[in-house]
């Protein structure tokens, strides 16, 4: 075996065709989208040499800061909210319904299956005002408040479209933590009982220390997926009203489909790719640091 | 496994250059460079947006009909694809030199514009008269599609439509409103329907244009003809007085709730619906909802009681009230490479039929002469047939001269606009901005 593995040609064997399809469809594909960040025009008229103009066009284009900062801004809040969601939930599995947790583990994490532009029509239909009012706005009526117009405004829509995500994934999260919880030994939490330790400080001395692993995977996880976030914006909201709800993924899509300006969207799209990076470097460094504490 | 080294760098040689061939290959593929022979079509192919079944179902009637010996020439062939993905489609299909040869082309007239400065689009113009079908085109339908595509014919009119505000005779009657013909009478008539328990205008602020549309109205009627033209020369901004004046009284029509509640989540279909079964007293659209208006299962309130009126005049306004926006549709245009012979014969039976057979089996306009005689289908569709005819000067809508961002700006913010979370001189900022960066 070692003859084998100690031979390039071996690997080159054994890792070529696996090296080649993922150069061609990743690789390539990547050097090939920075390379049209240098470019303008379209597949009509062709391209043609842009210099830097894409790069500065992206820092004083105003769109961009706008879909950025939405971008970071849902970011921060969903990752923070489906994971705190997840957390509790599940805590609520692992101490309080112990092995009935079955049924509802499965009713949670239901919406993580359905097709997203599903939950999107759902979530349209629950909060809208017209042309008939939404259940929630039936609920304000019954309540005696007025109703609100939720997707007229960027303020109000943003908050449906939180709730629509941490909603659609918390069910994810729970069982990923709850994995988690229920490998921490029991002598370990029995122990800390008999030394007196219950309920929240059980909790902040024992069992958060003990997850905190499975945790910071699922920070990663989050923030990885709600800075790409798209279909979800997409099916609720299209970016509406106006810009105020387009992550940069969609202002990406629209500039280089809908305006045919492929040269400025793959520099958004690099400026999306810079962004994750750094922040799950970031996030990769917390890890680290907190791991070798533990 | 072999220990000699030069036969293993000869190995990884030949595998580094098998890999870099492979690459080099796709990415040629997929560039999509390399010029096609042009062989003639085979089909008489034609790329559809999904949503239009008017053209493909006239089509296919004269395949079997009129045109069938064309067609057994060079059969039909449709295909489909819907509209929000049809620019995307197209930028890629025309980047190959694989158009079809007849095709939808393209959601905004600079689209159409920028395939026919590439040379993609055949010369109607020219192509017709050498046919000797030109005289087959309803001349405001030409100037329509002139307006449009830098006063050449990129486009056949397979659809005419104008538009105006349609209304519900009944409702009207009851709250004693008579027709209005001034914007001052239109809104003191939306007062007295409001105030009579009626919703004055519906209108789909989740597609944005219908109410864009009453805009450009205004501003056609304030300003004249070339209020838009003047944008597009840079004669004149959105944001000078006279145009956010324009955005100012539409706004003030959504501020005093003549558009009804939540009019951003009003889609085309819901607004259609609350006109044709009676919530609704106006409704701002283009000829094309004669359709509807004719198909008893949808027009609750009966076509004998809708009525089509003019976008009234403005006080001190330059332009009046018998120029009517027009269009003709989705545009739908010929291959420059693939007009020979056989296409030229489908082209002109397409002239000489297409007019009649639109209108008796579908109930729509086109702009083809009808050939053979047509009852028409109603009183409004009569009407609206005559105006088409007598109709001397035609404007085009808000959005007609804009590029594709500037469209999807003005059409995504115009709910915001109606319903105050934007104000005036803010929606013609953010549009005429877009403008700027095309």
């Amino acid at each position: 075996m070692h003859r084998v593995l100690g031979d390039r040609r071996a690997i080159l064997i054994l890792l070529g065709p696996a090296l080649l399809v993922y150069s061609l469809i990743m690789l390539v594909p990547m050097v090939w989208s920075l390379g049209y960040s240098f470019t303008k025009g379209n597949s009509i008229d062709g391209f043609t040499g842009n210099g830097l103009a894409n790069f500065e066009r992206l820092l004083t284009d105003p769109a961009v800061h706008e879909a950025l900062w939405f971008t970071l801004k849902f970011s921060f809040v969903v990752t923070i909210g489906q994971v705190l969601a997840g957390y509790l939930l599940a805590l609520l599995y692992v101490f309080h319904l112990k092995r009935a947790s079955a049924l509802v583990r499965t009713l949670v994490f239901f919406p993580v299956v359905l097709p997203t532009v599903a939950v999107g029509l759902l979530f349209q239909n629950l909060f809208q005002v017209a042309p008939q009012p939404g259940p929630v706005n039936s609920l304000l009526g019954a309540l005696g408040l007025e109703p609100v117009d939720w997707f007229a405004s960027g303020g109000t829509a943003f908050w449906v479209l939180i709730v629509m995500e941490i909603w659609r994934s918390m069910g994810f999260y729970a069982v990923l933590l709850f994995a988690g919880l229920v490998d921490i030994p029991d002598e370990v939490l029995e122990s800390a009982r008999l030394d007196g330790a219950s309920g929240l400080r059980l909790v902040r001395h024992i069992v958060l220390p003990l997850s905190f692993p499975v945790l910071m995977s699922s920070l990663i996880f989050s923030i990885n997926g709600t800075l790409k976030i798209f279909d979800a914006v997409v099916a609720l909201t299209n970016g509406g009203p106006g810009s105020s709800t387009t992550p940069l993924t969609l202002y990406m899509f629209q500039t280089s489909f809908t305006y045919g300006e492929y040269g400025y969207g793959s520099t958004i799209a690099l400026l999306l790719t810079v962004v994750s990076l750094l922040v799950s470097l970031v996030v990769f460094r917390l890890t680290r640091r907190d791991l070798t504490k533990g | 496994m072999s220990n000699n080294p030069r036969r293993a760098r000869r190995a990884r040689r030949t595998a580094f250059t098998a890999g870099t061939a492979s690459v080099a290959l796709l990415v040629t593929a997929c560039g999509g460079t390399g010029g096609s022979t042009a062989a003639a079509p085979k089909e008489f192919s034609y790329l559809s947006a999904t949503e239009n079944t008017t053209v493909k179902n006239v089509l296919t009637t004269l395949s079997k009909e009129a045109c069938a010996a064309e067609n057994k020439a060079r059969p039909l062939k449709v295909e489909n694809v819907p509209q929000s993905s049809l620019d995307q489609k197209l930028q890629l299909l025309a980047g190959q030199d694989a158009l079809p040869v007849q095709f939808a082309a393209g959601n905004s007239p600079a689209l159409t514009g920028q395939l026919d400065k590439s040379g993609k689009i055949a010369d109607l113009e020219g192509e017709l008269s050498l046919l000797g079908v030109y005289d087959q085109l309803q001349p405001a339908a030409v100037s329509t599609i002139k307006a449009l595509y830098d006063g050449k014919v990129s486009v056949l009119p397979y659809e005419y439509n104008i538009e105006g505000i349609f209304y519900n005779k009944k409702l009207f009657q009851d709250r004693g409103v008579a027709v209005p013909t001034t914007w001052d009478e239109l809104t003191a008539s939306a007062e007295k329907l409001r105030a009579g328990g009626v919703q004055p205008f519906s209108a789909a602020g989740k597609e944005g244009w219908p109410l864009t549309r009453v805009l450009s109205g205004y501003l056609y009627r304030s300003l004249g003809p070339d209020a838009l033209q003047d944008i597009r020369s840079g004669k004149a901004k959105l944001t000078d007085p006279a145009y956010v004046k324009a955005a100012q009284e539409i706004a003030d029509l959504g501020k005093k709730g003549y558009f009804g509640e939540g009019v951003a989540s009003i889609s085309y279909d819901v607004a259609m619906n609350q006109f044709l079964s009676g919530k609704a007293a106006m409704f701002y659209m283009g000829s094309w909802a004669l359709a509807n208006i004719a198909d008893p299962k949808v027009n609750t309130v009966g076509v004998e009681n809708i009525g089509f009126m003019p976008f009234p005049t403005v006080a001190g306004g330059k332009g009046s009230a018998d120029q009517y926006p027009s269009n003709v549709g989705l545009g739908i245009t010929l291959g420059a490479k693939s007009f020979d012979g056989k296409t030229g014969d489908w082209v002109a039976c397409i002239a000489k039929n297409y007019g009649s057979t639109a209108l008796k089996d579908a109930g729509t306009i086109s702009g083809f002469k009808t050939n053979t005689p047509v009852q028409d289908a109603n009183a409004v569709t009569a009407q609206i047939r005559k105006t088409i005819g007598d109709s001397k000067q035609n404007v085009l809508w808000f959005e007609a001269l804009f590029g594709t961002k500037a469209t999807t700006v003005s059409t995504s913010n115009a709910a915001s606009l109606v319903n105050g979370s934007m104000s005036p001189q803010q929606f013609m900022q953010t549009v005429q901005d877009a403008l700027k960066n095309q």
